[in-house]
């Protein structure tokens, strides 16, 4: 299981455009990391070069166990992680019970990691319901109901917050709390604060 | 993986998670393979219904083309073969577009890159997906639409055959195309543009099985030869595929 993320001196870039260069940061097992700064700094790039999405220039990404060994980064990123943007591969046309049961198939889950998934987020109601007559909110449930289905170490959220009510962000508030109790990880681009203690990373950037 | 696991969500307290084997993790690499086959089946003819277009847009063609060409059959059974096989290969562009576009589009090809399986195998189950989906509807479309036009009766099960041999060529070259074309704008055309040349093999070889048999030779070298472009296009193009994924991606 990954217990330490490290950047070392990491840069990238967009196109012509270098977004930050020489970023060093660490993230440990238990720990939760608020990635702050202006549209456009890099947020969501960094955290798909985390997920091996996108190839840094220069600067390296690792991946440690808890007894600080190396771990091969494709092993961790097959395995080990959960990333979730705005866009969250959500088919329209399929039930959300569908939809839910693939992510979950497809990263792997434990034996009633779906129920779990299904009643923390109370998505017992839409589950008969296609995907594109969800709200955003409840599609935004829906996705987020692979991190608890999938258990994954490291959570790699992209505005997690954005289209949930306060009920939900509450609820969403105690499964990160948990996933970090239980030696998780978590790494959120964020402009709001998450309602949990988390460390911040700024990437500063363009006005 | 070593090390210790996530407890499970129900757990007590999860600095101590239950002792004992640790629970497999469901449903391992042939599972995953199986969910996203049965999603590619199911995206294909769930909303919209693809498959059905292409058979559609195939039968139209071969039913045009007598009217085109005037309804004798002295001048249409000829070219029967080849011309079903030209309509083949434009029926089985229809639907590529949108093979992994729609992914790209939803984020679905970032879910499918942290699986558990590499993208030369999602490449792979989404090519063997769209062989089913379309090729082996088009496979059996295929006898109906030569024998409109004028071939005789017992090349039937042949024509669906190498029909069927020729549909995977065209699946895993088709699905190529798709992976280079992500992304692009007009990729629909760009990837007629790259496919259609791809194309050329299949169709001379599975007309050339169906123009032998017509004249009463043994189509078996033919189709053998369309055996191996389909396996050719297997086995290289996953790794062209994937490749162009990543680029698309990163």
């Amino acid at each position: 299981m990954i217990h330490v993320v490290s950047a070392t001196a990491l840069s990238l870039s967009r196109g012509e455009r270098v977004l930050f260069t020489g970023l060093d940061f660490s993230l440990r097992a238990g720990e939760a990391v608020a990635l702050t700064g202006a549209n456009g700094a890099g947020k969501t790039s960094l955290l798909r070069a985390v997920a091996g999405l996108i190839r840094p220039n220069a600067g390296e990404i690792a991946f440690h166990d808890g007894d600080y060994n190396r771990l091969d980064p494709h092993e961790a990123r097959g395995r080990e992680i959960h990333l979730l943007g705005h866009l969250d591969g959500l088919k329209g046309s399929r039930t959300a019970r569908e939809e839910l049961a693939f992510q979950c198939d497809w990263l792997g889950h434990t034996q009633d990691g779906v129920d779990d998934a299904i009643e923390v987020f109370g998505l017992k109601p839409l589950l008969d319901l296609e995907v594109r007559k969800l709200s955003a909110g409840q599609r935004r449930r829906l996705a987020l109901g692979r991190l608890i289905g999938s258990p994954r170490a490291l959570w790699l959220l992209d505005e997690p917050l954005g289209p949930l009510d306060a009920k939900w962000r509450a609820v969403f508030a105690q499964a990160m709390t948990r996933h970090l109790a239980a030696d998780g990880l978590i790494l959120a681009a964020v402009h709001d604060a998450l309602p949990i203690p988390t460390r911040a990373l700024d990437l500063g950037g363009l006005t | 993986m070593s090390g210790p696991r996530l407890p499970k969500w129900r757990d007590p307290d999860p600095r101590t998670p239950e002792p004992g084997a640790a629970e497999p993790r469901a449903p391992g690499l042939r599972g995953a393979t199986r969910v996203l086959f049965e999603r590619e089946l199911s995206l294909a003819w769930g909303g919209g219904g693809g498959p059905l277009l292409a058979c559609g847009f195939f039968a139209c063609l071969t039913a045009i083309l007598p009217l085109a060409a005037g309804g004798d059959l002295k001048t249409l059974s000829p070219v029967a073969a080849g011309v079903a096989w030209l309509a083949l290969a434009l029926s089985s562009l229809l639907s590529l577009e949108r093979l992994f576009e729609r992914d790209l589009e939803d984020g679905g090809l970032d879910l499918l890159a942290i699986g558990h399986l590499p993208l030369e195998s999602v490449f792979v189950i989404k090519a063997l997906g769209q062989w089913v989906a379309t090729g082996l509807p088009l496979a059996l479309t295929a006898p109906v639409a030569a024998l409109a036009l004028g071939q005789p009766v017992h090349l039937a099960p042949l024509t669906a055959l190498a029909a069927l041999i020729g549909g995977l060529g065209f699946a895993f070259t088709g699905a190529l195309g798709a992976a280079l074309a992500l992304g692009a704008r007009r990729g629909g055309l760009l990837i007629a543009v790259v496919v259609l040349p791809l194309f050329i093999p299949p169709v001379v070889f599975g007309s050339g099985a169906l123009d032998r048999a017509a004249a009463g030779l043994s189509p078996l070298p033919a189709l053998a030869l369309l055996g191996a472009y389909a396996l050719f296009a297997a086995v290289i193009a996953p790794f062209a595929g994937a490749a162009a994924i990543r680029n698309a991606q990163g």
